[in-house]
């Protein structure tokens, strides 16, 4: 059976309705990723899927027993709170060493059990927060922009791990991400996403659905977008060349 | 033993400071320090209606206490910023605590003893409620310990991680006001923030875990309430605010201390 099954989903903040109508399934094992321009509700879907929005309408079924893995956008440890790596890591479960050390390693960070967060650089400070969100044995792993602050190379070497860390772990991903060029190849499906599903499927199907483009690839989607259709200004022709240009 | 004021007054000051260390790392935490502020002084509002009523004031400092905490946790994030409802709420309630006091005419009631409280005339009851409160409140925090923990860092990662932060908060709320109506005769309304804040602030600097800052801070505390109270009776100065000067100059110490370690390393 599936792990999330997100059916008819509404969610509203006030007045403003910022989901409509989303369906959504994440099977055992699978790398999803929504896509979206800024203010489309990919945030508050995962919010959603968290139990942090209740919905305004819909259902969203979780596997009875599902751990969640969840790697936040940002988290700010405010400046007067010491903690280690090491006791971050055990946040919510008791661990053993042991297993925060292995935590570590498959998240590319070995060695920082004793280092203080706040002395963390912002890319190792990412993979502390996804040692985090391993060390549970997740079933589905949720990250929300999780590269956010990382620079090019910092952030396809985190996307990199995720893929590892799924091949060895055999855990879901769902994430959001912007950085259309990095994600699409990592991802075994795409949704994209603006306020309802406008389209989904595998990253080839995706890239070359006319709603995706009509939403990232005629300049209004962000400069990640452009950068990618920069090699390239004929917007109407029909071949995948998302690949070529982010490689 | 407890024959003698000066030994209940320290225990006294002793359990007070022991409830206050470890709500006090997450009202830093959190940066609630206004808050403790806002729910001590609505208690004296408690204390002039358990005059009123001819009750103990505990349990009505505790009752006001807590409908204010909870006023505020309800009103929070209602298109007012945090620190403008609170300022409105603490200041509000002080002064119709104050002009409600002023309407008990024939009781004669010393508002200074609530303002700045009057640990010398601890009786054991009071003894009693103080540690039987600190208690309940070290219990309590000690239990939610690590869903607190969680909801202070990050609300969503609470959330995926099966906590609700609301209730999290609500806990925290509750310890508050308890801590509030038991440290009222001890240190008074004006000063159960420092207690709160203090000790935990001036722990920081030597912590490096959450929990070793506050059993830092209990000690810091605790050490204040004894010595603050003994140079109180050496110099005769009053009770509450010279436990409030020693924890200040713990702070300053250590403050000073973990600068000089911060530039060394």
């Amino acid at each position: 059976m599936s792990l999330v099954k997100v059916d008819n989903l509404s969610v509203r903040y006030g007045a403003n309705t910022v989901l409509r109508h989303v369906g959504l399934t994440i099977d055992p094992g699978e790398i999803v990723t929504i896509v979206g321009p800024n203010g489309s509700g990919k945030t508050s879907l995962l919010k959603a899927i968290i139990g942090a929005t209740a919905p305004a309408a819909g259902t969203i079924r979780k596997k009875p027993g599902l751990k969640i893995g969840y790697v936040p956008q940002r988290l700010h440890i405010d400046p007067t709170l010491p903690i280690t790596v090491g006791r971050f890591m055990q946040l919510s479960h008791r661990v053993d060493r042991k297993a925060c050390a292995a935590a570590l390693e498959t998240a590319g960070v070995p060695d920082l059990l004793g280092r203080q967060m706040s002395q963390l650089s912002g890319g190792q400070f990412q993979r502390v927060l996804l040692a985090r969100a391993l060390i549970n044995q997740p079933d589905i792993l949720l990250l929300d922009e999780a590269t956010q602050g990382l620079d090019q190379r910092g952030s396809a070497s985190f996307y990199q791990q995720i893929e590892a860390v799924r091949a060895e772990t055999g855990c879901a991903v769902l994430m959001i991400s912007h950085e259309l060029h990095v994600v699409m190849s990592a991802s075994d499906r795409v949704v994209c996403l603006n306020g309802h599903v406008c389209c989904e499927g595998t990253p080839a199907v995706v890239a070359s659905a006319p709603e995706y483009r009509a939403l990232f690839g005629s300049g209004t989607g962000g400069a990640l977008a452009l950068y990618r259709h920069e090699h390239d200004h004929d917007h109407d022709h029909d071949h995948d060349h998302s690949h070529e240009a982010a490689e | 033993m407890l024959d003698d004021f000066m030994t209940r007054a320290t225990l006294a000051g002793v359990g007070v400071a022991f409830a206050a260390a470890p709500l006090g790392c997450f009202v830093v935490w959190r940066r609630m320090a206004y808050f403790g502020d806002a729910t001590a002084h609505a208690a004296i509002l408690g204390v002039a209606l358990s005059l009123t009523l001819e009750m103990s004031i505990f349990p009505g400092a505790m009752a006001v206490a807590l409908v204010m905490a909870l006023t505020v946790t309800l009103l929070a994030g209602r298109g007012y910023a945090m620190d403008t409802l609170l300022g409105v709420l603490a200041h509000s309630a002080l002064a119709f605590g104050l002009v409600a006091v002023s309407f008990l005419s024939g009781i004669r009631i010393d508002l200074m003893a609530y303002l700045f409280g009057d640990i010398l005339a601890v009786s054991r009851g009071d003894l009693l409620v103080i540690w039987g409160g600190a208690a309940l409140v070290v219990a309590l925090i000690a239990w939610r310990w690590s869903a607190l923990l969680t909801s202070t860092l990050n609300e969503e990662l609470a959330y995926a991680s099966g906590i609700d932060p609301k209730r999290e908060q609500l806990i925290l709320t509750l310890a508050l006001a308890i801590t509030v109506a038991v440290a009222i005769k001890v240190v008074g309304v004006l000063l159960i923030a420092a207690m709160l804040i203090i000790p935990a602030a001036a722990a920081r600097s030597l912590a490096r875990t959450p929990e070793a800052m506050a059993l830092i801070a209990a000690a810091i505390g605790g050490a204040s309430a004894a010595i603050g109270l003994r140079a109180a009776y050496v110099f005769d100065t009053p009770a509450g605010p010279s436990i409030v000067c020693v924890a200040a100059v713990a702070f300053a110490l250590f403050s000073l201390l973990g600068w000089q370690d911060h530039r060394r390393t």
